[in-house]
């Protein structure tokens, strides 16, 4: 598993794709950041980080489309597959190497709260509790990309799959208002986005963690169950 | 060593390989042979446990593929028909990185990598990139790193394709080399390659085992219009009517004198000794199932009773190509 976590985190450190995504997101956030900043003049991170939750949920799924694709249209996929490997362990040791690169560009973002603190005196709870909510969503989204791409050997198809999948898990809380309580409850339940209002409210709930502990190994485990099946299948 | 017993592969509705049965002993290198698309590359996959197979077992150093995958993985050194590798890496680092999921402990790892190099000649490109590589190189190593952890069988598909004509007699040495105790199964479409590298072929075609034996053997089994060649000295109508005289001779053909020959032809004038004297070169054409070598030990004692001297003698086998083109031909038809 560390030899493919080390293989993989060097393509992307090797690959233009993963500056270039870490570009957009920097660059988006340093927009997001400054435009909110003086236009409210507020020394808080809530506007930011509620408009990177959907930057993210594009910028994931294009960093995960090549995990797996990549590796089914090189033939490099023959050759993780006839080692003595497991499964497990490919997909931890990709899907591990991803979230370092999304930590890396979250750790660019740090900037933002350090001109904050250079500058005001910003709320430093809600900072933190955003951040950590942040962490978990993006790790969510990367699940969720790794899933897509463990479907395809076209990179592309493995990206747009990934992104609608998570637009999906974000919409589907706008069914909440229509479907009334009992059903509303699950969707608005169900909503990636509805989770992450609490960490920038500054709450920390054990249901939240739940939510995104669940779904990110729910869709490393079904990546798991399609690899296995592309060698138990027909 | 490696025991394939009823293996069948679907694809949908497709049959890629269709209840195939093929043993390979320790230390035996196994040609598998068939035009492009017969199932060749799918039984590799299945004996490497990256394709399960539909029905029948596969056992590799007796222990069955799908019930121990790792240990089977472990035993197996696996080059696809493009070698699997990682473009932006080095011939080094790629080395290292397969050395390191095939499970080496960490203290062999450089060593094991060394080796492989050098077996397969990669020292002097050790620090390129992969995806610089020539074809050639690729090609070794992906050799290498199938070399890796030393493992007693090696599945090398289509080793040498893609390759210009030096690379191939250079890898084709280098599988030589490298087979030694090793129990190698190898793939390809070129027939010279398997007669040259492999002590049996198994000819496959449309998924089905059409045959199996040494490449003599095959070439001999099938030796319905062999030929033989013969020098005798004597007169043409002489040699003749010896000759049709030995039973399983059904064709006899007296040609050409051989030039420059003729014993003493330039020492004595024209007339009956130069006639006596000249040499032909006669073609036997053998009845169907007629013995070669009975044939020739009878054809040599009716020379004799004669008095035709025997010069030269030599049996003209198919060459694997007639062999091939029969058997892959001739299947359709019988089905």
């Amino acid at each position: 598993m560390l030899a493919i976590f080390k293989r993989e985190l060097r393509s992307y450190l090797f690959s233009p794709l993963a500056y270039v995504l870490v570009a957009v997101f920097v660059g988006l956030g340093s927009y997001f950041f400054s435009v909110i900043l003086l236009s409210t003049r507020v020394a808080d991170l809530g506007g930011y980080f509620a408009n990177m939750a959907l930057v993210a949920m594009f910028i994931a799924p294009l960093l995960t489309m090549r995990l797996w694709s990549e590796e089914e249209q090189k033939g490099t996929a023959e050759l993780l597959l006839t080692s003595p490997v497991t499964m497990a362990g490919i997909v931890a040791g990709k899907y591990l190497a991803a979230l370092v690169v999304y930590l890396l560009a979250i750790g660019i973002s740090l900037l933002y709260p350090l001109i904050l603190g250079l500058y005001g005196e910003p709320d430093w709870g809600p900072i933190i509790s955003a951040y950590l909510g942040f962490i978990l969503l993006g790790a969510t989204y990367l699940a969720v990309g790794f899933f897509a791409s463990s479907l395809t050997s076209s990179q592309v198809l493995a990206g747009v799959t990934g992104i609608g999948i998570l637009l999906l898990f974000w919409i589907v809380g706008w069914l909440s208002s229509a479907l009334g309580p009992g059903v509303g409850q699950v969707t608005d339940y169900l909503s990636v986005l509805n989770q992450f209002d609490d960490f920038l409210k500054g709450i920390l709930n054990s249901t939240h963690l739940v939510y995104y502990g669940s779904l990110i190994v729910t869709f490393l485990f079904l990546s798991v169950q399609n690899l296995q099946r592309r060698i138990w299948g027909d | 060593m490696i025991e394939l017993a009823g293996v069948t592969k679907r694809f949908g509705a497709k049959v890629a390989v269709d209840d195939l049965s093929l043993r390979v002993e320790r230390g035996e290198i196994l040609g598998l042979l068939g035009p492009n698309g017969a199932g060749k590359t799918t039984t590799m996959r299945i004996i490497t446990g990256y394709l399960p197979p539909t029905a029948g077992t596969v056992r590799v150093a007796d222990v069955p593929v799908p019930q121990n995958p790792v240990a089977v993985k472990k035993a197996i050194g696996y080059l696809p028909e493009t070698p699997p590798l990682y473009a932006e890496l080095t011939v080094r680092e790629q080395l290292a990185f397969v050395a390191e999921i095939k499970g080496l402990p960490r203290a062999e790892r450089s060593r094991d990598v060394a080796r492989a190099m050098e077996e397969t000649v990669t020292l002097d490109v050790a620090d390129r990139l992969v995806g610089n590589l020539s074809r050639g190189y690729r090609q070794r190593v992906g050799l290498a790193q199938a070399l890796l952890g030393d493992p007693q069988v090696l599945i090398l598909d289509e080793p040498t394709v893609g390759l210009d004509p030096r690379q191939i007699i250079e890898i084709r040495e280098l599988i030589r080399d490298l087979a030694g105790e090793r129990t190698v199964i190898l793939s390809s479409h070129i027939l010279p390659e398997v007669s040259q590298l492999c002590q049996r072929v198994a000819i496959i075609n449309r998924g089905h085992l059409v045959a199996q034996d040494t490449p003599e053997n095959l070439a001999r089994a099938l030796g319905r219009a062999q030929r033989l060649e013969a020098e005798i000295k004597g007169r043409p109508e002489e040699i003749r009517a010896a000759l049709e005289k030995v039973p399983g001779v059904a064709e006899v053909s007296v040609g050409e004198e051989v030039p420059g020959r003729a014993a003493g032809a330039a020492a004595s004038g024209p007339g009956e000794e130069d006639a006596a004297q000249a040499i032909s070169a006669v073609t036997l054409g053998l009845a169907p199932g007629a013995d070669p070598f009975r044939v020739r030990e009878d054809m040599f004692f009716a020379l004799a009773a004669a008095g035709l001297p025997l010069l030269a003698l030599s049996a003209e086998q198919l060459s694997l190509e007639e062999v091939f083109m029969q058997l892959v031909v001739e299947e359709p038809a019988a089905n």
